[in-house]
């Protein structure tokens, strides 16, 4: 893909928005649309932030079907974890459109993760790399990676909801 | 002084009555007496051996709430190092990991070889002639030993050998420990991750066959909605599960489960292509080990718990579970996968990937568990409620995994170490 053909920050941005406002306000059906049918969503350990979930022990390392079904899982009643639903909200910054490769249009964003929960406020912060894909004119996530620059899940406990 | 003893269980065979105090779960000064007459008295998992492969590999780490290194020397003999300087007390580990042949602390540049002896200080002769290098070497636990590559610590010199201690557990750490030829490793990657909530809690859950159906449900419709069907085995029929008091406060749930096994049970969403591989694998077994225990490594799943709090689970894949109470109401756990050293990569993402199906803090169950142990912590709140109940299949012949017998193993041999009377040459002092 030539430079000129990479979207612009303003359409990167506009989708990266886009996706935290719908996982916030847990329109998670909706943010599957998002995504491309073979989309893999992973969190990499926090000792091993650059890892690959091949040979690495991951907190996170969905693929297509798992991601769906994560999805069904937090909409139903048995995601005790999030039943009833944490308060989540995402503050995305500092978003670079780095270039592509075979994989896709690669991007890359800061957060900062609030998540509020039976009076605790718990904080992911990190980095997203994302791989993106155009379908038919419109973008998608075809890979997203939130690295997390915390050294523990501590005190958060877990990644219970789509970070 | 120490205070004398409380109820903390009510153990009635009799009546078929098994309570825990709650107060076990809330209370300070029962953490500190934890520490004492129990991190500080009983063997404490501190790493595996594949974690430092090499000569000089360390990896600094917190065990019992101590800051230690795990370090090979440059001997080949691993040792647990802890981990501040024997001048003034600072770290001299300050990396997580990695190879060195020394480490040198960076307050006053007092340097200890990687089998912790003290090699150099900046200007000794300021010492008197009495100074003693071998004095200032760094210290370390009473005991340090392993089994079968899992590397314990003990402060307690008078403790019996880490062999004794294991116990009935040794055999259950041998069907993990003989999946490889050449030896199990940790796999990279760790999870730390935390609860809100008594550390003992975690170790009753790690065991716990009657929260599966309830707690993981939404992990069981997974099951269900990838092609496994989850009623072709019920976990609480005799005879192909059982759980079992280990001796030492160990104990164990082995059964027969639905999930696929990478070594060796397989599952149509293995993929068809995989399924002769898993009939060698199977082969492979039984000839090392006959056709009954083959059965045994391959087909069962075994939650393991060795007291206070080791777990090892080998189950969809295999974990080392080791948590450690910070106060009453919160804990720290680390969890790592371990697999065979000599595993190929197609094997090796495969099991990741069943790994992370249920286990640790993204999967589709660990955190549901986190959350009923914090929902548990918070219901204490209510003191009014005194007792919680674990007399499940107490009156039971053949106890099912779904009874509770595992965790009265733990609480009985808890409850000795809590109430017992110790001999203290201090008792003048208090």
């Amino acid at each position: 893909m030539s430079t000129d053909q990479l979207p612009t920050r303003q359409e990167v941005e506009d989708l990266l928005y886009k996706e935290a406002a719908l996982l916030d306000e847990w329109r998670l059906e909706e943010w599957l649309e998002l995504l491309t049918e073979d989309a893999v969503y992973q969190v990499p350990p926090t000792d091993v932030p650059e890892g690959d979930a091949r040979n690495t022990l991951f907190i996170i390392a969905d693929d297509a079907v798992r991601i769906r079904s994560r999805v069904k899982q937090l909409l139903g009643r048995f995601a005790w974890a999030e039943n009833p639903h944490s308060r989540t909200r995402r503050l995305i910054t500092n978003v670079r459109v780095l270039g592509a490769d075979d994989g896709g249009i690669l991007v890359t964003a800061n957060f900062a993760v609030h998540r509020m929960r039976y009076e605790s406020v718990d904080t992911y912060i990190g980095r997203y790399d994302y791989k993106l894909a155009r379908a038919g004119g419109e973008l998608k996530i075809k890979e997203r990676r939130a690295i997390l620059d915390n050294e523990a899940l501590r005190p958060h406990g877990k990644i219970s909801f789509i970070l | 002084m120490e205070k004398s003893a409380e109820t903390y269980i009510i153990d009635d065979k009799e009546a078929g009555l098994f309570r825990v105090n709650r107060r076990v779960f809330t209370d300070p000064e029962c953490l500190e007496r934890e520490q004492r007459r129990i991190f500080e008295k009983c063997w404490i998992y501190v790493g595996h051996e594949s974690e430092v492969p090499h000569a000089g590999d360390y990896q600094s780490r917190t065990v019992a709430g101590r800051p230690i290194i795990l370090v090979r020397g440059d001997d080949g003999v691993i040792r647990v190092l802890l981990n501040t300087c024997t001048h003034r007390g600072a770290l001299v580990c300050r990396q997580k990991a990695g190879n060195t042949k020394s480490f040198q602390c960076p307050y006053h540049a007092w340097t200890f070889d990687s089998r912790g002896r003290l090699t150099g200080i900046p200007g000794e002769d300021s010492y008197g002639g009495e100074f003693s290098r071998d004095e200032r070497a760094l210290a370390a636990p009473a005991q340090v030993d392993s089994y079968r590559g899992f590397v314990f610590a003990c402060y307690d010199p008078a403790a019996e050998s880490l062999y004794d201690y294991l116990a009935g557990a040794r055999e259950y750490l041998d069907l993990v420990a003989d999946q490889s030829e050449v030896g199990m490793k940790v796999v990279a990657g760790q999870q730390s991750y935390s609860a809100r909530a008594n550390w003992k809690l975690l170790v009753e859950n790690s065991y716990d066959g009657y929260h599966g159906l309830p707690t993981h449900q939404r992990y069981f419709s997974f099951l269900g909605d990838i092609g496994i069907d989850v009623r072709s085995r019920n976990i609480a029929a005799p005879p192909h599960q059982k759980p079992v008091d280990l001796g030492n406060g160990h104990a164990v749930v082995e059964y027969q489960s639905a999930w696929g096994r990478p070594i060796a049970h397989w599952v149509p969403p293995f993929g068809e292509h995989r399924k002769a591989h898993f009939e060698a694998i199977r082969r492979r077994f039984e000839d090392r080990f006959g056709k009954e225990r083959a059965w045994r490594i391959c087909e069962t799943s075994r939650n393991l718990g060795i007291f206070p709090n080791l777990v090892i689970n080998d189950i969809m894949a295999i974990t080392i579970r080791t948590f450690y109470p910070v106060a009453p109401d919160y804990m720290e756990v680390n969890a790592w996968a371990l697999a065979p050293a000599d595993e190929g990569a197609e094997d090796s993402a495969l099991r990741l990937d069943n790994f992370l199906t249920f286990l640790g803090p993204g999967g589709f169950a660990t955190p549901d568990d986190v959350e009923m142990l914090e929902s548990c912590q918070v219901g204490f709140r209510n003191r009014e409620v005194e007792w919680s109940d674990i007399s499940r299949g107490m009156k039971r012949e053949y106890p099912t995994i779904t009874d509770e017998l595992q965790m009265r193993a733990f609480w009985r041999r808890w409850n000795q170490l809590m109430t017992e009377p110790q001999i203290r040459r201090a008792r003048k002092a208090a």
